[in-house]
């Protein structure tokens, strides 16, 4: 690693974007809510997961449906290969959750196998009294190309770290789907590591859950890597959904291309999502472009979008962002409705079609039919209560 | 049967500078059958009147009655006003992302007969008017509006047209834009739409050209919010050969 950063020319970075991590608990401060990091998250909500409270939950089932020539394996923490993408926790959460894991769930693709199918891994909680730290590494070998799916259910505290190691040539979908009970909390740092030429196309959907924050961080390993960030989430009455998101360039001719699209209804539904982009001064000729969408379908929510791009050197291909919430178009309406259609088909319509050329994007066969019956019981909440 | 009796309508539009009144009094008989060019400078309220009639939430009814078939149309709402059998073809179509033409199509068709079609016969229906309409068998699959070129968008309300089978059709300048090919697509949709019984159509212009293509009945001419002039096919030629500047010169 230290001979790729040497070649990189790899510098330290001073920014916000760019916090130093630690693995000592103690190095992070508890959290207060003043933090630029934490200003959006209700800690009181977080079951002092944030602060001291014991991480040595059980209170879950783990089921996990492979495709063939996928393995996944609980490796005891001291025997696993932990670290491999370069996780270092970046807060107090990541670091409590490292040192209180004992055990790490190992997914991995072998060197050059091309897997059809998705490799699901479901994890159920069972309650909510007991907090429980995990660590899943997934890690796709050279030239492998895979799908990995977790899916998380049930109630939980949760707090979490997950690494994704893409090496060389490999192209990798990993997507979490959580689709939690409505008092589970679940805390997750994630970060990727995406070797030469590589393909990542992370995908994070969020329906369920009390309190949902995922910080997700990508890298690369070398030039050629391609990063896209799809993300689609739903958030009701009281529900705090968070994605943070920081791409980091730090090697010439890297891509990167995220889109997370999101309604939200309900009294004090709150999401927030941060994009962060650092282009360092060595990742010449790199492209990249971020997009955050809400749509509000009732009053009484709140959507936070803050893109930051960091730009050190002008050589690049492309960089941009764009962030818009909005209500219903009300043109959008009138055209539907002056064909016939009433007022609340309209909204699914439109409701539908703004999600669904994302879901075409994510393009996981064995999700598809999940997603879009989901954002139908979604909508049948509040848009169209009337209708069914 | 289909009547659409529009009587001294008034309506206002909200400016910065306050409401502004755009129709100053309209009155306007279409009865079974018969097709109606209403043609005016810009400004003159053509598009207003269009709206209005639709039900567009910008524009405000001060005065007057619409009735389609002796119901009042002003009482219903955007939908219920396509459903009583009202369509409008409109100047400038909305994009709607993410609503692939097939399911629209077909939420409309549904909502308007109040069930939904057969499937076999409505494959063979859409794919028939796509046809017809010069559009490509793929046109189904994107998104409504989105990324469609000026032509295809035109094409794409006409079919609405044929498929919707509406009772009276508001055509807002559809013709503008188009090359003279498209014109001529366009202008055998809506004629074939006028060979069914008892159809009525109002179709607005800036220009006489689709009149050659179209005939209409009855030609009103629109100046500043009201009906200016009347009269037979001729008196497009005559706008034709000497303009609006007669009626201008008048109200100034």
């Amino acid at each position: 690693m230290s001979a790729v950063a040497e070649a990189l020319e790899m510098e330290r970075v001073e920014s916000h974007l760019h916090p130093e991590g630690s693995f000592v608990v103690d190095e992070h401060p508890v959290p207060t809510g003043r933090e630029e990091v934490w200003r959006f998250t209700p800690l009181k909500r977080l079951r002092g997961v944030h602060q001291d409270a014991p991480l040595d939950g059980e209170s879950f089932k783990v089921e996990v449906d492979l495709a063939p020539g996928v393995t996944a394996t609980s490796v005891a923490a001291a025997d696993s290969r932990r670290g491999l993408s370069g996780l270092v926790p970046l807060d107090r959460i990541s670091a409590r959750a490292w040192e209180a894991s004992s055990s790490v769930f190992e997914v991995d693709i072998p060197e050059d196998a091309v897997i059809e199918g998705a490799s699901t891994i479901r994890v159920a909680g069972t309650g909510t009294d007991d907090a429980t730290a995990a660590h899943l590494l997934v890690r796709a070998g050279r030239f492998s190309r895979a799908t990995v799916v977790v899916l998380y259910s049930g109630s939980a505290t949760w707090a979490e770290n997950i690494e994704v190691v893409v090496e060389d040539g490999a192209e990798l979908t990993f997507v979490t789907v959580q689709d939690w009970a409505d008092d589970a909390v679940h805390l997750v740092s994630q970060h990727a590591r995406v070797g030469r030429d590589a393909t990542l196309k992370h995908v994070a959907i969020t329906f369920g859950g009390n309190v949902v924050r995922s910080d997700t961080s990508a890298e690369y390993a070398g030039p050629g890597g391609s990063v896209e960030m799809l993300g689609l989430y739903f958030a009701d009455a009281g529900q705090h959904i968070e994605h943070r998101l920081f791409v980091d360039h730090n090697a010439p001719k890297t891509k990167s291309n995220v889109v997370y699209k999101g309604a939200l209804q309900g009294e004090k539904a709150h999401t927030v999502w941060i994009g962060n982009v650092l282009i360092r001064k060595v990742a010449e000729g790199i492209d990249t472009y971020e997009e955050n969408r809400n749509l509000v379908l009732t009053d009484g929510c709140r959507a936070d979008s803050v893109p930051n791009l960091e730009i050190e050197t002008g050589e690049i291909a492309g960089a941009g962002h764009a962030s818009a919430t909005a209500r219903f178009d009300d043109e959008h309406l009138f055209y539907l409705r002056s064909r016939g259609i009433s007022e609340k088909e309209a909204q699914r319509l439109v409701v539908h079609g703004f999600f669904n050329d994302l879901i075409r994007r994510i393009n996981v066969p064995e999700l598809e039919e999940k997603l879009t019956t989901t954002v139908e019981a979604e909508l049948a909440k509040n848009v169209l209560k009337e209708l069914v | 049967m289909s009547t659409l009796e529009i009587k001294d309508l008034k309506v206002q539009v909200n400016t910065e500078d306050g409401p502004k009144e755009i129709l100053k009094g309209v009155t306007l008989t279409i009865k079974d059958g018969e097709t109606h060019a209403i043609m005016g400078p810009n400004g003159s309220g053509k598009s207003t009147l269009a709206y209005s009639i639709a039900g567009h939430p910008r524009y405000e009814i001060t005065g007057g009655t619409v009735t389609l078939d002796g119901e009042d149309v002003l009482e219903m709402s955007v939908d219920e006003r396509a459903r009583a059998g009202l369509f409008l073809a409109m100047q400038y179509p909305v994009e709607v992302p993410g609503v692939s033409v097939a399911n629209f199509l077909r939420t409309a068709k549904t909502a308007i007969d109040g069930e939904a079609p057969k499937l076999r016969t409505w494959v063979k229906d859409v794919n028939g008017v796509m046809e017809r309409m010069n559009l490509d068998a793929s046109f189904s699959q994107r998104s409504v509006n989105e990324g469609f070129s000026g032509g295809e968008k035109k094409r794409h309300e006409i079919a609405q047209l044929d498929l919707l089978d509406p009772k009276v059709a508001i055509l807002d300048e559809t013709d503008s834009g188009l090359d003279i090919d498209a014109l001529k697509v366009v202008s055998d949709g809506v004629n074939r739409f006028r060979e069914r019984d008892g159809k009525g159509v109002l179709l607005i212009t800036h220009y006489t050209r689709i009149l050659r293509y179209i005939t209409p009945d009855y030609v009103h001419v629109f100046v500043d919010g009201r009906v200016a002039d009347e009269g037979g096919p001729e008196l497009a030629e005559e706008l034709e050969a000497n303009g609006y500047e007669k009626y201008l010169g008048t109200t100034v």
